[in-house]
């Protein structure tokens, strides 16, 4: 039983527990860790990444990482090309994703996801009661205070403050009558045994159109339905529909290959002699339309694993019940809870003109755990977060700067943003990276906020949001096709904006 | 789907729905996505671009014009599309001020959602002209 005693993190009283062992929960106990925040983290999973030994189906990732970048591995600049890495303080322990890929992609294969994950926990030393599966979840006051009360498959942990990194990858079919005919994307086999097979797909977003491209050459017929029409990522020009890769077979389609994409409600699946019937009704005219076919597969998408956190009054909402949260990924409905990793998307921000940050991904959530490990170590547990100062005649330079490399505004565009602030005893201090719904409502002094903005025509800008004396004003500066941010324009503009914050910036 | 056949059931009693069949309000439900605000949270902000179009599902939001409260909206009730249709700035401040679980279309996809559903215009345009009556009755 040796190896029992020397796991990590025993049943008991902990300051903050995290569960989870994928990228959420390693970024945010590396965070923690860093501003010496203890913490247990616990994970059902035997090792990093659990959820990459299952996902996506058809082998590879949707983030890409590029091995050769304009910018050095390691760099800050350099996190905006390498989308699947997690972030560290040590250089030596940044951009670990790209040694681990064979170079025949550049999405890495799950296999390289996982070990980018494992690599990454060993070399930072982080800590995870492995094998030990969360249950159940109580609340309990007493003379102590309130702490939740985690049962585990372990024993009891009890702590004032929860983080849930536990991801959205429950399969979630819906109950349309006749749905024990068909099965969950999850449960899809390997591509070979759908030859000759005809395939009807329901859904039409990302793992419907991978599981279409993955049977292309094998099924005789494929058919995706679903109520509204495919969106593609090229035509959104933003992570909202089916990504470049898995396009063909929209194509095939178009040019009358022998896909049918549907717009329609599915209202029953039945047997048919050896077949199935789908019986379908168009969106648009509601003629009813029936489909004959071998197989049923509901590509109907993932919710996050609760449990019985809704019984504690956690609010979920939206079609993937994720909970509802504050811009600090707090639980709305009980405080102390709080989230982290792809569950942070139901945190939405502005979405400005309907672009969504990238939280559902790696490259959006990893900035989001470290603001939250920040956030959690200043309210919770008494840490000073360092305030640098900025000299007025340096806050150009800063700005542009930040426009220029930094990694959080780049891949959480209107999210996330850059604050400094102006007061007369402390001049401007940098206050790091915060949500920027909170920069905009929450009131404060002059202050100012950088962010890099998009809006959905494949313009991708600086925005600056100034807020002086109570009024908050945004200036956003013209696109520019090559992102440089810092051509003799945007300098130009920026100095005209920075002027009107009062700060006098160099010629 | 579970969620989305519920909140096409939803909806179907909405004025600005009336005109849709089943499968019409499924691809609604499809088209829109759901969004929760907490109490007190911004939806829509006074003279910040790229908002959207919003349909109340659950709660209440109270309209702001510099922090003066103007109206309020509750389930059923919509806002957003006037900054859309004109490509401005929203000159008021929405404010949930119950928890709000609301639908949301993207400014940019409002044009064509429009175009595409005629009857749901229509209706939209009937909402509007009787917010101008009443605003017209307030002056008299």
């Amino acid at each position: 039983m040796a190896e029992l005693t020397d796991r990590p993190f025993p049943p008991g009283d902990y300051p903050l527990v995290v569960v989870g062992s994928g990228p959420g929960a390693l970024q945010l106990a590396y965070s923690l860790d860093r501003l010496g925040v203890a913490h247990a983290v616990l994970s059902a999973d035997p090792s990093p990444g659990g959820m990459f030994r299952r996902w996506p189906f058809f082998q590879r990732l949707l983030s890409w990482t590029k091995p050769y970048a304009p910018t050095e591995p390691g760099s800050r600049t350099y996190e905006r090309y390498d989308w699947n890495s997690l972030l560290a303080d040590e250089p030596e322990n940044r951009a670990l994703q790209p040694t681990l890929m064979d170079g025949s992609s550049y999405f890495p294969a799950r296999a390289e996801m996982e070990a980018n994950l494992a690599a990454f926990a060993k070399r930072t030393g982080i800590a995870v009661r492995y094998d030990c599966r969360w249950e159940s979840t109580r609340l309990e006051e007493d003379g102590q205070g309130r702490r939740f009360v985690l049962t585990t498959s372990d024993g009891e942990f009890r702590a004032p403050v929860v983080v849930f990194a536990v991801g959205a990858a429950q399969p979630w079919s819906p109950g349309t009558s006749g749905m024990p005919l068909a099965y969950h994307y999850a449960e899809t086999r390997s591509a070979e045994t759908y030859a000759d097979r005809r395939i009807f797909l329901i859904g039409k977003q990302v793992s419907a159109f991978e599981l279409a491209t993955g049977l292309l050459p094998w099924a005789r017929q494929i058919v995706l339905a679903s109520p509204s029409p495919a969106q593609l990522s090229v035509v959104t020009k933003s992570l909202v529909g089916v990504r470049a890769r898995y396009v063909q077979p929209y194509e095939d389609h178009v040019l009358g290959g022998g896909v049918s994409i549907l717009d329609a409600s599915i209202e029953d699946i039945a047997r048919s002699g050896d077949a199935l019937v789908v019986r379908t009704r168009r969106s648009d005219n509601g003629v009813a339309l029936e489909i004959e076919t071998d197989e049923v597969i509901a590509a109907t998408g993932f919710v996050a694993p609760l449990l019985d956190l809704p019984d504690l009054g956690v609010t979920t909402f939206g079609h993937s019940k994720l909970p509802t949260q504050t811009a600090f990924w707090e639980s709305t409905a009980v405080p102390g809870i709080y989230f982290a990793g792809t569950i942070t998307q139901a945190s939405a921000g502005l979405k400005k003109h309907g672009v969504p940050a990238n939280s559902g991904a790696v490259h959006g959530h990893r900035y989001n755990g470290r603001v939250l490990a920040r956030h959690l170590a200043s309210t919770r547990f008494g840490v000073e977060l360092p305030r640098p100062r900025v000299a007025p005649d340096e806050l150009f330079a800063f700005v542009v700067d930040e426009l220029v490399h930094g990694p959080e505004i780049w891949h959480q565009r209107a999210y996330l943003a850059r604050v400094v602030s102006l007061s007369p005893e402390e001049g401007l201090r940098d206050e790091g990276i915060v949500p920027l719904t909170t920069f905009l409502d929450a009131g404060g002094g002059d202050a100012l906020a950088v962010t890099i903005e998009a809006d959905g025509t494949g313009a991708i800008y600086p925005v600056i949001y100034l807020r002086v004396a109570g009024q908050t004003s945004e200036h956003a500066l013209t696109p520019s096709p090559v992102l440089d941010f810092a051509s003799p324009e945007d300098r130009a503009q920026l100095a005209d904006i920075l002027g009107s914050f009062g700060v006098r910036t160099p010629a | 789907m579970a969620g989305q056949d519920e909140i096409a059931d939803g909806i179907a009693g909405f004025a600005m729905f009336a005109d849709l069949s089943t499968p019409q309000l499924q691809e609604i439900a499809h088209t829109f996505e759901e969004r929760f605000f907490p109490e007190g949270e911004r939806i829509l902000r006074q003279g910040l671009t790229g908002s959207g179009f919003f349909i109340i599902l659950e709660g209440s939001c109270s309209i702001l014009v510099d922090g003066q409260e103007r109206a309020t909206l509750s389930r059923g009730e919509f806002f957003g599309e006037v900054s859309i249709l004109l490509g401005e700035s929203p000159v008021a401040d929405v404010v949930a001020i119950t928890p709000v679980r609301c639908l949301f279309l993207a400014g940019p996809s409002v044009e064509s959602f429009l175009i595409g559903h005629p009857r749901v215009m229509y209706r939209m345009l009937q909402a509007q002209a009787r917010r101008l009556r009443n605003a017209n009755r307030w002056r008299s």
